[in-house]
């Protein structure tokens, strides 16, 4: 029979519950001011937060994609299979801009890391300018040419989709208008502008409204958590 | 030096790319595949530059003893003890081959007892700020404010019985009055057109700031000195 690890064992698996219901806790003591207990859990929070993605990144990128390229003879059990690849040496690029970008740590070396965040910057620039290009730009007033009027069975269906097609192709001509600063929003651009905030208003409702939602459905689930630890408690 | 190179990096990185749109093809098409990669690799060493600039403002201010600072020294415990278990991969069954997230190990132990419930309860606490501003959205003076709040009690009435037993006795014609009816009606037609708008209003200020980017017209990521 195998073992199970310690940290997998009931104990430890109590003391987990604990420790995350405790911190719970402590983080809805802010709810009535703010205070140690609060401070306490906030800050082990940063800590243990900047370490875990630190910690993703080094074993889902770091390792795969830049250590097994460069030493893969090296990887050994760490990462078996890039064990007889061939190395591939360009990877240097990287890591030396990593590096680079590290240098920030060091006022006299600041300026270094220019170099590194020249490329981040370059990477995003080009990418973002095909991209939103193709899938927000071109593709959505693409999306937005629309026949108004489909032929259905149905009176009542044939001018329910007219109207709704309407407001699409209205609701973001009129948005855009909204968005053009170069013309005073005077007269019948005016009015055009002000029909644009509104369907602004209905997105930004509906968009607020599933906030609401998200937000009360992570509330509702760290209740149910806290039910859970007092069950096990009894 | 510190500004001439930085901004050939940006314009030939960014050039290369967009090329590579056009020109899906040797060398380009290898370039834009590296590149990404590249891109991760430089990520993650920004995490380790945000995780040592955490560590150097916190251990200063447990230095010179600052206000709070033993809160500080929670931070900084915390992020040792989380960083040792991943990147030493304790208590991971199988050792150095396995994974470093295995169950059993510590670092899916702190994982589970706390990172996950601090970050999901941050978050939900959230819900109470929100309740707070809807409190502050909610109060119709304009007719601007009417249709936000009139659009976002529709969509917060649809997933309740309430939203349901509201409207389910409307007759057939005009069924599509009905609250789940009207939600989905709002989110897929108001709610398109203007979140449309949106992307492209922002599609055409993200175009015009990555030529100013590549050009190097804009050089305010190079700080101070990439002025003039």
């Amino acid at each position: 029979m195998e073992d199970t690890p310690i940290l997998a064992s009931p104990l430890a698996q109590t003391i987990s519950l604990w420790i995350a219901a405790l911190l719970t806790l402590m983080i809805f003591s802010f709810l009535y001011k703010d205070n140690p207990a609060y401070k306490f859990a906030e800050h082990l929070f940063v800590g243990v937060s900047a370490a875990y993605w630190m910690t993703v990144g080094f074993w889902t990128t770091l390792i795969p994609n830049l250590m097994a390229k460069l030493f893969p003879s090296r990887m050994g059990t760490i990462f078996p299979v890039a064990v007889g690849n061939r190395a591939e040496y360009f990877y240097i690029v990287p890591l030396v801009f990593g590096i680079l970008l590290l240098t920030r740590l060091y006022s006299r070396l600041a300026w270094l890391s220019r170099w590194a965040m020249a490329f981040i910057i370059g990477f995003a620039a080009g990418t973002n300018f095909t991209r939103y290009l193709q899938s927000d730009f071109v593709t959505q007033i693409h999306s937005t040419m629309i026949p108004l009027y489909e032929p259905t069975g149905n009176i009542m269906t044939a001018v329910g989709r007219i109207f709704s097609n309407l407001v699409v192709v209205i609701g973001v001509v009129c948005a855009l208008i909204y968005f053009y600063f170069s013309k005073p929003h005077e007269g019948s651009f005016g009015k055009a502008a002000r029909v644009g905030i509104w369907v602004l208003m209905a997105a930004f409702g509906a968009s607020f409204g599933y906030t609401v939602m998200a937000r009360v459905s992570l509330l509702t689930g760290r209740m149910s958590f806290l039910i859970t630890w007092v069950q096990s408690i009894f | 030096m510190k500004r001439s190179i930085p901004l050939l990096i940006t314009f030939l990185v960014g050039v290369a790319l967009i090329v590579a749109m056009f020109i899906p093809h040797w060398p380009f098409d290898v370039l834009n595949q590296n590149f990404s990669v590249f891109y991760d690799i430089i990520a993650v060493f920004a995490f380790i530059l945000g995780g040592g600039n955490l560590l150097k403002v916190h251990i200063r201010k447990v230095q010179r003893k600052g206000g709070d600072w033993k809160y500080s020294l929670v931070t900084i415990i915390g992020f040792f003890l989380v960083l040792g278990a991943g990147l030493l991969k304790i208590g991971v069954p199988g050792g150095w081959s396995g994974d470093y997230q295995a169950t059993g190990s510590l670092f899916k132990y702190l994982y589970d007892s706390a990172f996950q419930p601090l970050q999901a309860t941050m978050f939900s606490l959230l819900a109470f700020f929100v309740a707070s501003a809807s409190y502050r959205a909610f109060r119709a003076k304009t007719r601007e404010a009417t249709i936000l709040l009139v659009a976002a009690f529709i969509i917060l009435l649809r997933p309740t019985p309430l939203g349901y037993y509201l409207t389910f006795w409307l007759p057939e014609p005009l069924q599509f009055l009905h609250v789940p009816n009207l939600s989905t009606w709002i989110l897929s037609v108001p709610n398109m057109a203007g979140q449309r708008a949106i992307m492209i209003g922002i599609a055409l200020g993200i175009v015009s700031t990555s030529l100013r980017l590549i050009l190097g017209i804009e050089r305010s990521y190079l700080g101070s000195e990439g002025k003039g």
